[in-house]
């Protein structure tokens, strides 16, 4: 996997990925796979701050682009257009400027959208017209990585699952069972913040896992 | 004959077994427990079921006939057994002595009695809970001496004391959070397990292992997609080898006449091959390996540089002392996913090009070489980067890989074909990024061509004249899932979106029997024999690939149902005597 993007955020130290991708269709994120270095056995990492890196998005948190190479910037709202295609990020505690990278569960998919078209539970979560959601789907867990252009939704690659980003993630095509869990926002300081934790469920049902 | 096992214990238990992330549920356990030896193996005993298609040569045939032609309508259930999970169940109902092991997706194994369908003992490996699966299943579990041997999707390997349900040893292959993983039923050759690796859609590097079977120690690995100075790198680009694909997913065949297994190999990472120029050995291939040592002794690659997702990943059915145009050889047959039927045979050079006959309908070839096999590719129908490119078959193939049989008595192939669906596909320059699909495509754009009435097809071929004897047609469903065919004069197969498992007569096509089930059947179908009963069993659980099929119907204008109910049943029926 030499030639291959490494997952995680220069925050944390871990090999990196970049975000970005051409014009297409269906959009692929291009970030935010996997960092779990602190979750094996043996692994030096082992410690506190692994258990923050676990830990889901706080209130208070920022958010930083998942497998960004530059260091610990958080995103500012104004960088986040209208019509963009949503970008995957991690949430980082604003003090001590760890990522929130230590599960895969953790990742997020952030977009602009308009308020206008929003429907009222969704925009009461969202801030300035940003909304975010787990980036996990709830069919298999496959990251939540595609975005179609042309209808406005969020796609998953795997097995199909759409998402409506203006409906609170509700599942509009494929086989996942329920939204993407939502990220309540805020904005401080010109940047999108964490509001409250993840509403509903992250990733599948357990069954039998 | 088999004899039931005598079940000891009542009280339930639950215990935590060896390593860290398994459970076993004991409600009894097996006693008189029959090894399973090599001689065993060799010599595939007629009521068991100890091999993933029955016998080594993987032909999907049983050689028992007490359900035959004649009285198949009067086959009835005698026991099912809810497995607890949902998604694509895709295993077969291995048996030993009156005793059946069952995977099913989420890492579960069932030993049941397999006259009266009582629960013996269940184990649970406990995945991780950041797993993504891609493919939620099992297609089996593996028997050698007194431990089964489970392939898990966080890509571990698991040694199980068939006894008991606990667990004896458990390896870690590679990494799940890497996007490799597994679902495939391993094969053991002389006490060594062998594996393959899944993932091609993340971008890995594909591999053959093989593992103890009393420690769990790795003895050796062969990748598929060869590395700078070894046979073959000169067919790959650059670094492109690095991520090149080359999965292995689907159980291999062994010849114990020559000590040679066959695997087949999954398609060229990401899909256009425009993105991985040159032939790309030994990607959509099948190659003939030494088990004692994993050398590449032959190989065949049905199309260089795949660019339609055309894994040709079921291992070839080796029929010994086949005849075609005069000349006999033991044959190595193999339906492709690229929709051409593939003979080839063994030969002193390790595997040597017999014929190809298209078995659907395909516009990606324009001919194939009469010497080598090498298709001619038409451009227009080869996926690319940057324009759509419509093809058929579709991206699932004239056949997947679900198993097609052979019955030796008519001499028959049974394939589970899908035609008249296609493709469009758009590749697109993609990063590679750990852990999320990389396909390089826009993909799922499947279509049916205009006119036509049907798409499943239980096609049968002779093989010594390369010409198909009969074809039923499946008027509004694909057909995904393997084919049995028996000494009975009888072909089962399943594999429908309503629900049904079939039965037909072998020599002429005609539908005999069927019963709808609790959910699609995307299962393999065995036979066994308990106490001088014989015994049809089957796992009823629609999911994965069948299901993805399934949405993509929907949008035609057929207008199907997506929703095809889940749940998994282990279902034995029989003639009642």
């Amino acid at each position: 996997m030499d030639s291959a993007h490494k997952v995680g955020n220069g925050c944390n130290a871990i090999p990196q990925a970049r975000s970005g991708t051409g014009p297409a269709r269906r959009h692929l994120l291009q970030a935010g796979a996997i960092a779990m270095a602190g979750l094996q056995p043996g692994n030096a990492r082992a410690g506190s701050s692994d258990q923050d890196r676990m830990m889901r998005p706080r209130p208070g948190d920022l958010l930083v682009h998942a497998g960004d190479d530059r260091p610990c910037v958080a995103i500012d709202a104004a960088e986040i257009l209208p019509g963009d295609a949503p970008v995957i990020a991690w949430a980082m505690d604003p003090e001590t400027k760890l990522v929130r990278d230590g599960s895969r569960l953790n990742q997020i998919v952030l977009l602009r959208l308009d308020p206008a078209t929003m429907e009222p539970d969704t925009m009461a979560r969202s801030a300035g017209g940003l909304v975010a959601y787990s980036a996990i789907c709830t069919h298999a867990q496959c990251t939540v990585s595609g975005w179609i252009q042309d209808r406005q939704v969020l796609h998953c690659p795997c097995h199909q699952s759409e998402y409506d980003p203006r409906n609170g993630a509700g599942v509009v095509a494929g086989p996942a069972p329920r939204p993407l869990a939502a990220l309540p926002l805020k904005i401080a300081g010109g940047r999108p913040e964490v509001a409250e934790g993840f509403i509903g469920k992250v990733g599948m049902s357990q069954q039998n896992m | 004959m088999a004899t039931l096992n005598k079940i000891i214990g009542s009280v339930l238990a639950t215990a935590l077994a060896s390593g860290a992330c398994a459970t076993a549920t004991f409600a009894g356990e097996v006693t008189d427990y029959s090894p399973v030896t090599q001689q065993r193996l060799d010599n595939p005993e007629p009521g068991n079921w100890l091999l993933y298609r029955h016998g080594y040569n993987g032909q999907g045939f049983s050689p028992l006939k007490q359900i035959d032609a004649g009285n198949v309508k009067s086959l009835v259930p005698v026991w099912t057994f809810s497995t607890g999970v949902n998604e694509g169940h895709e295993a077969p109902p291995m048996v030993n002595n009156g005793t059946m092991f069952v995977a099913t997706p989420y890492g579960q194994v069932l030993a049941l009695n397999a006259k009266t369908g009582d629960l013996i003992w269940r184990y649970k490996h406990a995945l991780p809970e950041d797993l993504f699966q891609l493919h939620p299943t099992s297609r089996g579990v593996a028997l050698w001496g007194d431990k089964l041997f489970l392939a898990a999707t966080d890509d571990h390997l698991i040694a199980i004391d068939a006894k008991t349900g606990k667990e004896v040893w458990n390896t870690k292959v590679q990494d799940y959070q890497k996007g490799q993983y597994m679902t495939l039923e391993p094969l053991v050759v002389n006490g060594k397990v062998m594996i393959g690796g899944s993932g091609g859609e993340y971008g890995v590097r594909g591999y053959v292992a093989a593992f103890d079977a009393d420690s769990g120690k790795e003895l050796w690995r062969t990748y598929t997609v060869p590395a700078p100075g070894e046979p073959g790198s000169n067919t790959w680009s650059g670094d492109d080898w690095k991520n090149g694909g080359g999965s292995v997913w689907i159980t291999g065949t062994y010849d114990p006449k020559r000590n040679i297994a066959y695997w087949g190999v999954g398609n060229a990472a990401p899909w256009p091959g425009d993105q991985h120029p040159g032939d790309n050995l030994y990607t959509s291939s099948v190659i003939a390996l030494n088990p004692d040592n994993g050398k590449i002794i032959g190989f065949h690659q049905y199309h260089p540089n795949d660019s339609w997702d055309w894994d040709e990943i079921d291992s070839p059915i080796l029929i010994d002392n086949l005849s075609y145009k005069g000349q006999t050889f033991d044959g190595l047959v193999h339906p492709g996913r690229d929709g051409y039927l593939w003979v080839l045979k063994q030969d002193a050079e390790g595997i040597g090009f017999v014929y190809g006959e298209p078995f659907v309908g395909q516009n990606a070839f324009k001919s194939i070489d009469a010497k080598t096999g090498r298709p001619d590719v038409d451009p227009e129908h080869k996926p690319t980067t940057g324009k759509p490119v419509s093809f058929c078959p579709s991206l699932w193939g004239g056949k997947d890989w679900p198993s097609a049989s052979y019955n030796p008595d008519t001499k028959l192939l049974y394939i589970p074909a899908n035609n008249n669906m296609c493709e469009t596909i758009e590749g697109q320059k993609q990063k590679l990024v750990v852990g999320q699909l990389w396909l390089g495509a826009d993909a799922e754009h499947a279509k049916l061509l205009p006119g036509s009435d049907h798409i499943g097809e239980l096609q049968a071929w002779n093989v010594e004249t390369g010409k198909q004897v009969w074809m039923h047609p499946f008027e509004k469903s694909q057909l995904f899932a393997s084919t049995l065919t028996t000494a009975g004069d009888l072909v089962f197969v399943g594999g429908t979106n309503d629900r049904m498992f079939r039965a037909f007569d072998a020599k002429t096509g005609k539908l005999l029997w069927e019963q709808k089930t609790n959910s699609g059947i995307m299962g393999m179908p065995v036979a066994y024999e308990v106490d001088g009963q014989e015994y049809i069993a089957i796992q009823s659980g629609w999911g994965v690939d069948a299901q993805r099929i399934q949405g993509m119907l929907a949008d035609t204008d057929l207008k199907l149902n997506a929703d095809v109910p889940q749940g998994g049943v282990v279902w034995v029926f029989a003639v009642k005597r």
